[in-house]
């Protein structure tokens, strides 16, 4: 077996890893990397818990080859708080209990993040669509939409709010884009 | 008891607030460690050979050529699990269930397992082993497997309490309640009967099943594992490997859900055997596959339901036939449906007949409230039926004979204060029953009954010397238990929230606790921590009398300070428990409380729910418009994670009712074992899960607390049958009501019609 | 007193549905039980709880018995 040399940034550092050729993203991050966030609920896309975003692209790293991230910029919820201060996103999941297990939580996030970045003001709707290749068995979703809705108004409020704060709120968002 | 001071006067200050949770920050940046998320130096990966038959005589294993695969370290089959246990029947099945012994009893039944260097090595070993295999005829629908000459799952088992000669699939056949239903019927105006069935479905916790099992050549070992009780495992695995109970330290790790499915052990003892052959950690973590061919479901069921009933509404006899099935295994799953059946209502008649039927499928496990819902739809549909007879409102029908206190249950004993009138007349009330309905649209609401366990339980407060309190607890914490639990010690202590930390001890550092399941972990070890707390202020108090030199009985305990009492000491400063903390190196030692008890009182559950639908008649697919919950909760410790059990109970409840379903083959092969075909409900198929929250508060807990998590799954199976009746006007008799069976029950009416 | 049996317990006490049994706490009612009908002994561990006025004891065999107590044999039972 040879391995394969990946050059890749993760969460904003630079890595470098070797992995077989059909070694998935997710056994990388947790077997290789040491991030263990993403988790693995399925291993066939189907529950979202290891959702990250590929150079702002949300996507499920069980289904994402290792080798296929060299060059590009990968998020994972690890990368979501900005040194000691959480993401909107975060502090709401805590704040409103949208969390019980957790064992979702991470990719509830990563889901989140990727959908207020493109939309900033989501619908019920389009919060529950968003996240419905997210699997959560604890809450019935009613928490974790309220939390977005919450995150998501937190960070209009931010957003007119001069650029210093801004860009505190902000920072770890923007990385992959 | 509504009225009892000693529980409605309690002025509580952290009690029913909603603070943060302890571990949210942990769990919301990827830093909590799940199952899977350990590592050990030098470990080897552990896989598990599974049967593809339904049932099958296992002839020979052979792993030689397996074993010749360079970095597979060791195989294990039966031959490496020799009966420890005196043939103990409950451990010799779980054992059974492990690693099947001369037969294989259900697709997805493990035969053998390796452990290798990596899991492509594993994964070649698994493929390398060959199983010789005799398929042998199989049965995996509950009616087929009673019939005569149906294929005998176990030829050891004779129907408990029946005839010693003859084998059987019919494990055991229990029968509850009182009076006498032929003349209850007789005096009947309206009689309503019904066969219902229902599918098997699986409590889909996201996490799959893992551990990480060392044990050493000295017989010593560790197992970090995910599970709802980490004691219960520890025990199981020391019996079923012969192991010292003492020498085996079990961690739990965050729980990624459970809801039943890790009450007992799966792989654990086989990832442990695979350690001690190849004296290396092995990590074992199943595939979604895996878990569900192998671990968890709760029984598929089929149910005769008759009721009687006068034309001013009172029944006058309750009758249920219950015909569940527990897997290869006998479980107690459909007595306890027959237990729960009628535990709503106050019957002059009643009876349950409840089967436990043995087929060729996974062993069933417990899940939320197991056994309840399944009976509560059989119940509640016919409930509906009967009120639409007799021209009554469906929730005045249920108040009319619902149960209160000084009922007699139709499980033998007479409830003492219990909450069923109260959630009718809350949903009664409900401003979701005035909502418009439109076209195809419909509403139904259903009643659930649920036990609540307490048990073995210990814990231990250690009070450190800047005040702060560590907070040891054996109850594992599926749900945000370690907030509630923190609250209970703060409001004991009187000390604030924050300088508390609760933490869910392993098995080597506090004595045994029962398994966080049947809604008992903040119950119990709520209890377990008050008084251990009142034995910590006990301590405290004597530590207080130590610095003034006062007798310990002057010394009064008041919002976290020590008070001298009397105006002899009127020149004493209060002592606050900081001050105390401070000074305790002088006075003693570390200040600590302790206590262990059985935390029996635990009462029963009830909750009632609305629920509106609209059907596409073209497609026979339901959405869920709006839903209610309405429960009771005894005193609500953290409200937010009491309202996120309702909805979360509701939720499996709705997927249970609408979509999930396990489908077996000709073959007996489980044809969707994955969340593609197994669908559980995603967020764009649900609204938002309106809560109300009764606080009816339970005698047999100081504060009055009773467990909250099972009973709200209890309701919606009926509730969603209900609705869906009323709006398109068919009656569903079979759960899940997926677009086809609707479509099929339209299509059969209007042939009819 | 006289003692409701339900379920499958019946089995172990010839079938009876009440039984008359004087006792002070569960553990002297189990024990007297067990004198009576040996069948009993082997349900103790895993099978049998108590209910004493509506409340269930699954292991508090220590619980007293108030006189003119409402006393039923049930099923030891487990949830999720």
């Amino acid at each position: 077996m040879s391995g394969v040399h990946v050059s890749t940034t993760i969460n904003g550092d630079a890595v470098e890893f070797v992995c077989q050729p059909g070694e998935v993203l997710l056994d990388v991050l947790r077997n290789r990397v040491g991030l263990t966030g993403a988790k693995e609920g399925c291993g066939t896309g189907d529950c979202g818990a290891c959702s990250v975003t590929v150079d702002g692209r949300l996507v499920c790293a069980c289904l994402v080859l290792g080798a296929e991230v060299e060059g590009r910029a990968v998020n994972t919820v690890e990368g979501m708080a900005n040194g000691n201060q959480l993401h909107p996103l975060q502090q709401k999941f805590i704040e409103h209990a949208a969390l019980q297990c957790g064992i979702c939580t991470p990719g509830f996030l990563v889901a989140a993040k990727a959908l207020l970045d493109r939309n900033s003001d989501p619908t019920e709707e389009q919060i529950r669509y968003a996240l419905a290749g997210n699997l959560c068995r604890c809450t019935g979703y009613d928490k974790i939409v309220r939390a977005v809705q919450a995150a998501a108004k937190d960070l209009a409020v931010d957003a007119t709010k001069p650029a210093a704060k801004k860009k505190a709120t902000k920072k770890p968002s923007k990385k992959s884009a | 008891m509504k009225d009892d001071p000693s529980f409605t006067n309690q002025a509580f200050k952290v009690i029913g607030t909603r603070v943060a949770r302890p571990d949210g920050i942990d769990k919301v940046t990827g830093r909590a460690r799940y199952g899977a998320d350990a590592s050990a130096a030098g470990q080897l990966v552990g896989m598990i050979l599974r049967s593809p038959h339904a049932h099958a005589e296992i002839r020979s294993i052979d792993t030689s050529k397996a074993e010749k695969i360079a970095g597979v370290k060791a195989i294990i089959t039966s031959a490496d699990l020799p009966d420890k246990v005196n043939g103990k029947r409950d451990m010799l099945d779980i054992l059974e269930n492990c690693m099947a012994r001369g037969r294989a009893l259900y697709d997805g039944h493990a035969v053998a397992a390796v452990a290798a260097i990596d899991a492509e090595t594993a994964k070649k070993a698994l493929k390398a082993i060959k199983v010789d295999y005799k398929i042998l005829p199989h049965v995996t629908d509950v009616d087929a497997a009673m019939q005569d000459g149906a294929p005998i799952v176990q030829s050891w088992v004779r129907t408990a309490g029946g005839d010693a000669n003859k084998t059987t699939n019919v494990a055991q056949v229990s029968q509850f309640g009182h009076g006498n239903i032929e003349e209850g019927f007789a005096e009947a105006d309206v009689i309503i009967e019904r066969s219902f069935k229902t599918e098997q479905t699986h409590q889909g916790y996201i996490e799959p099943h893992a551990c990480l099992a060392s044990v050493g050549p000295d017989g010593s070992g560790e197992l970090w594992v995910t599970t709802q009780g980490h004691y219960t495992f520890r025990t199981q695995c020391a019996q079923l490997l012969g192991m010292d109970i003492a020498k085996l330290k079990v961690t739990s790790s965050e729980i990624g859900g459970g809801f039943g499915g890790k009450t007992h052990v799966w792989m654990e003892p086989v990832a442990l055997a695979l350690s001690r052959k190849a004296n290396r950690p092995v990590k074992l973590v199943l595939t979604r596959e895996e878990v569900f061919r192998g671990t968890g479901p709760t029984c598929s069921t089929s149910m005769d339901i008759k009721v009687g009933a006068k034309r001013d509404g009172r029944i006058t006899a309750a009758l249920a036939v219950l015909r569940y099935q527990d897997g290869a295994f006998p479980g107690i799953w459909g007595m306890l449906g027959g237990m729960t059946a009628w535990a709503c209502y106050d019957l002059p008649n009643v009876k349950a007949i409840a089967y436990d039927v043995l087929v060729n499928r996974p062993k069933v496990a417990a899940y939320r409230a197991p056994s309840a819902p399944m009976a509560a739809f059989g119940v509640e549909s016919t409930m509906d039926l009967v009120a639409q007879a007799i021209d009554m409102d469906p929730v005045e029908f249920r108040l009319l004979n619902a149960a209160k206190e000084g009922t007699r249950a139709s499980y033998g004993p007479t409830y003492g204060p219990i909450g069923i009138r109260a959630t009718l007349e809350a949903v009664k009330n409900h401003p979701q029953m005035k909502a418009k309905l439109g076209p195809n649209q419909g509403r139904g609401m259903a009643c659930g009954f649920w036990f609540n366990f307490g048990g073995q339980t210990c814990s231990t407060i250690n009070i450190g010397t800047d005040g702060t309190v560590n907070v040891s607890v054996g109850t594992v914490d599926v749900g945000g238990s370690r907030a509630s639990l923190s609250m209970i010690a703060a409001e004991e202590l009187g000390v604030p929230y924050e300088t508390v930390k609760c933490s869910v001890a392993d098995t080597a550092t506090l004595g045994h606790n029962d398994t966080t399941e049947g809604s008992r972990g903040t119950f119990s070890s709520g209890m377990a921590i008050i008084f251990a707390a009142r034995n910590a202020v006990g301590e405290l108090r004597a530590r207080a009398a130590k610095t003034w030199d006062v007798p310990v009985e002057e010394v009064e305990w008041k919002d976290g300070t020590a008070y001298p009492m009397g105006d002899q000491h009127h020149n004493l400063k209060p002592l606050s428990l900081k001050d105390i903390a401070a000074k305790s190196p002088r006075t003693g030692g570390p200040i600590a409380g302790h206590n262990e008890t059985v935390a029996d009182g635990a009462g029963v559950s009830f909750a009632s729910h609305i629920c509106d639908v609209e059907v596409d008649p073209e497609t026979g697919s339901t959405r869920i418009l709006r839903y209610a919950v309405v429960q009771d909760a005894g005193k609500a410790i953290h409200p937010d994670y009491v309202e996120g059990q309702f909805q979360g109970a509701a939720a499996q409840g709705i997927g249970w009712a609408l979509n999930e379903e396990y489908v077996y083959g000709k073959d007996g092969r489980l044809q969707n074992a994955g969340f593609l075909d197994y669908r559980i409900p995603v967020c764009s198929d649900l609204p938002f899960i309106d809560t109300t929250i009764l606080e009816i508060p339970n005698p047999g807990h100081p504060y009055g607390i009773r467990g909250v998590g099972e009973t709200s799954i209890v309701p919606p199976l009926a509730a969603i049958g209900n609705a869906v009746s009323n709006a398109v006007g068919v009656r569903m008799n079979h759960v899940p009501m997926s677009p086809p069976r609707i479509l099929k029950a339209i299509k059969t009416q209007r042939a009819a019609g | 007193m006289q003692v409701a049996v339900t379920g499958l317990l019946r089995a172990a006490v010839n079938g009876a549905a009440s039984i008359s049994v004087e006792a002070a706490t569960i553990r002297e009612l189990l024990n007297k039980l067990v004198d009576r009908y040996p069948k009993f002994e082997a349900l103790l561990d895993s099978d049998v709880a108590v209910a004493i006025n509506g409340e269930i004891f699954r292991d508090n065999w220590s619980e007293p018995i108030p006189r003119d107590a409402e006393v039923v044999l049930m099923p030891r039972i487990q949830g999720g």
